[in-house]
């Protein structure tokens, strides 16, 4: 009993609580710690970053870390360049990651993500009940909710859940004794000389491949549609350059197969697999006879009882639905933070979606969410920066250029100047761009993105509102490979786009 | 946004679909997203670009051109094809007047898929003609 009453957070009452401990709920509580919000942190694992000590093989992370680029290692700019490290204020505190990394990769590895979350926690202070695993929600008249922990009960208006999209989902073909699943696979030496039908054609399925590819003896990748790849759809949609060589060897005919098939049927006869598949492009199923069987076929949300509290969920990965504030469209005062925040989809503009289930991505969720709850759920006044109607075009254009919420959250987080006619000129910061677009409310305003259409490089795009009015959207064209955004023919595109508007908002701030 | 299964349940009950093998219908699936609107959602805002394909898989929307309504959607309906195949903003609002759930498919993405799959061209074909129709009609 003595070491439960060392731990932070005991059960009780608190005006906020956030489940996890992985980097959204870190970012999190160490933005609204910085707003000096009371709330309480309590995670099952036994320290930050639970869910990176389950891949397999590689044990790498997706998003890189360059240790070296043009900006300084530690300025905000810099963050375009490292997708891993969380976001301090204090100079110690930033760009932690290029400093733990051993150099033999620019994917951080786990030890190395872990040793960066801990690093960070460590030097921030940040304090989380670990060891204390949520098991059951309640929903109080009034609207508090109660989470049931291994601890005993925390109540709260307000609970953010940063539980990761970790738990395996396999579909009921393969519901199978001895069929594997990413996350649990043996070590690569045990599939020496086998033959492994891997079903899943996505990130985790061509990441057992690539690994599998010095020691098994035939491996076939099968899901219904063709795969495909990021360096093609210009976004993290689609397989990663570094677990690409399976499809290299299936072009060259060196023995990987790549199939575009459905899994008609799964059947184990002693020590081998009988796979049948049947495709829509030939009129016979196809027969497999496989010593392994491993399904990398996705992963759901581990949200316990939320969807019978009334948890909007959706798609495969059963995540729950989101405003774009990332709170659930269904349920009031229940919050999501980390990897789950991609069921916030903003605009998904190209059919692109945002990066809100990467690092790089709900890393800057968290600042804004912090921003939001703030402001909402415990009344502090958002801090917004006056600024000179001459600074609007270099402001927004400077963030387009070299802002890295945009950069990472492209056409989903956007940087936001607000134009009032009463009050003047505001540097609003950075706001959905979901929410800025449906804002039929707010004060005219120009918003700033930058965009992605699969084909060129990324250009800005602006979003012009003004009330009673409908939006104007404004892209700057041509798209500079470089980024760079703030010479002069941008500046006076970007200057006709906005004149109707500046000229309202410069007749109430200029004398 | 990776599919449910019983989405290929759910398609195979649609005319836009009908006629299709488990296998092609789950290619489909596969090749499409789902997404989830609440009620009083814009899925498709006017004026803005590169939105997308949708059919409506579950719940109800309507269609809103200058605030006013002008139809709606139910399940197996689909919208925003003109806006992909014309490469221009959405002409009006489309707003869930209940919870939404759509497969949505990227503009870019839309003449393959069509052009893959005949038979569901010919009845995307179909509904433009009765929504050329109605708008004939409307307009006499």
């Amino acid at each position: 009993m003595a070491e439960l009453t060392e731990r932070p957070f005991p059960p009780g009452a608190y005006p906020l609580v956030v489940v996890g401990s992985g980097p959204g709920a870190l970012q999190l509580t160490y933005t609204l710690r910085g707003m000096g919000i009371d709330h309480a942190v309590i995670s099952q694992d036994d320290a930050p970053g639970g869910m990176f000590r389950k891949w397999p093989i590689f044990q790498r992370m997706l998003s890189w870390t360059k240790p070296f680029a043009e900006q300084k290692r530690g300025s905000r700019e810099y963050e375009r360049y490292d997708w891993n490290s969380m976001l301090g204020e204090e100079q110690d505190t930033r760009a932690i990651m290029p400093t733990v990394m051993d150099g033999t990769s620019y994917f951080p590895s786990r030890p190395e993500m872990e040793q960066g979350l801990a690093t960070f926690a460590q030097r921030t202070g940040l304090q989380v009940r670990h060891g204390c695993r949520w098991e059951a929600t309640r929903r109080l008249e009034g609207g508090d909710l109660v989470l049931e922990t291994s601890d005993g009960e925390y109540r709260a208006p307000t609970i953010v859940f940063a539980v990761g999209v970790s738990q395996p989902w396999r579909p009921p073909v393969l519901d199978l004794e001895g069929v594997e699943q990413y996350g649990d696979l043996r070590p690569a030496e045990t599939y020496r000389d086998r033959r492994v039908f891997i079903v899943g054609k996505q990130n985790s399925g061509f990441e057992i491949a690539s690994g599998l590819l010095p020691w098994a003896r035939q491996i076939v990748l099968a899901s219904p549609s063709p795969a495909q790849l990021s360096v093609l759809t210009h976004s993290l949609v689609g397989v990663r350059a570094r677990y690409v060589q399976p499809y290299e060897d299936y072009a060259l005919a060196g023995g990987v197969v790549i199939l575009d098939a459905s899994i008609e049927k799964v059947e184990r006869d002693r020590d081998v697999f009988h796979v049948t598949t049947k495709s829509a492009h030939e009129d016979h199923p196809r027969h497999f006879v496989a010593d392994d069987v491993i399904a990398a076929t996705g992963f759901t949300c581990p949200l316990l009882d939320l969807p019978e509290i009334g948890v909007a969920t959706f798609g495969q990965s059963r995540l729950p639905a989101q405003t774009p504030f990332w709170r659930s469209v269904s349920i009031d005062g229940v919050y999501f933070a980390g990897t789950i925040m991609q069921g916030s989809q903003g605009l998904r503009k190209h059919g692109i979606p945002s990066n809100s289930g990467a690092v790089q991505g709900y890393r800057y969720n968290a600042r804004v969410l912090a921003r939001h709850l703030a402001e909402t759920r415990f009344g502090k006044p958002r801090q917004r920066r006056a600024i000179k109607p001459d600074e609007v075009i270099p402001l927004l254009l400077a963030e387009a250029s070299r802002g890295p919420e945009l950069w990472h959250q492209r056409s989903y987080l956007a940087r936001v100047v607000s134009l009032d006619r009463a009050e003047g000129i505001f540097d609003e910061g950075i706001l959905p761009l979901a929410h800025f677009v449906d804002d039929s409310d707010g004060p005219d305003a120009v918003a700033i993105t930058l965009e992605s259409n699969g084909q060129d490089p990324p250009y800005p795009t602006a979003y012009i509102r003004r009330r009673g009015q409908t939006l104007h959207e404004r892209s700057l064209q041509p798209a500079d490979i470089l980024l760079e955004y703030d010479g002069p023919a941008y500046a006076r595109e970007l200057a006709a786009a906005l004149e109707p508007v500046l000229d309202q908002a410069l007749t109430r701030v200029t004398p | 946004m990776e599919v449910r299964p019983d989405v290929v349940d759910i398609l195979s009950g649609f005319a836009l679909f009908a006629d299709m093998s488990t296998p092609e219908l789950e290619n489909i699936v596969q090749t499409f997203g789902e997404v989830y609107f609440a009620e009083g959602e814009r899925v498709v805002r006017q004026g803005l670009t590169a939105t997308g394909f949708y059919v409506v898989l579950d719940g109800g929307a309507n269609i809103v051109v200058g605030g006013k309504e002008r139809g709606n959607l139910r399940p197996g309906d689909f919208f925003g094809e003109i806006s992909c195949l014309l490469g221009e903003p959405p002409t009006a609002d489309v707003v869930a007047t209940k919870p939404l759930r759509c497969l949505v498919l990227a503009p870019h993405a839309l003449e393959e898929f069509l052009v893959a799959n005949p038979h569901v061209m010919y009845r995307v074909l179909q509904g433009e003609a009765r929504k050329l129709r109605t708008t004939t009609k409307w307009l006499s």
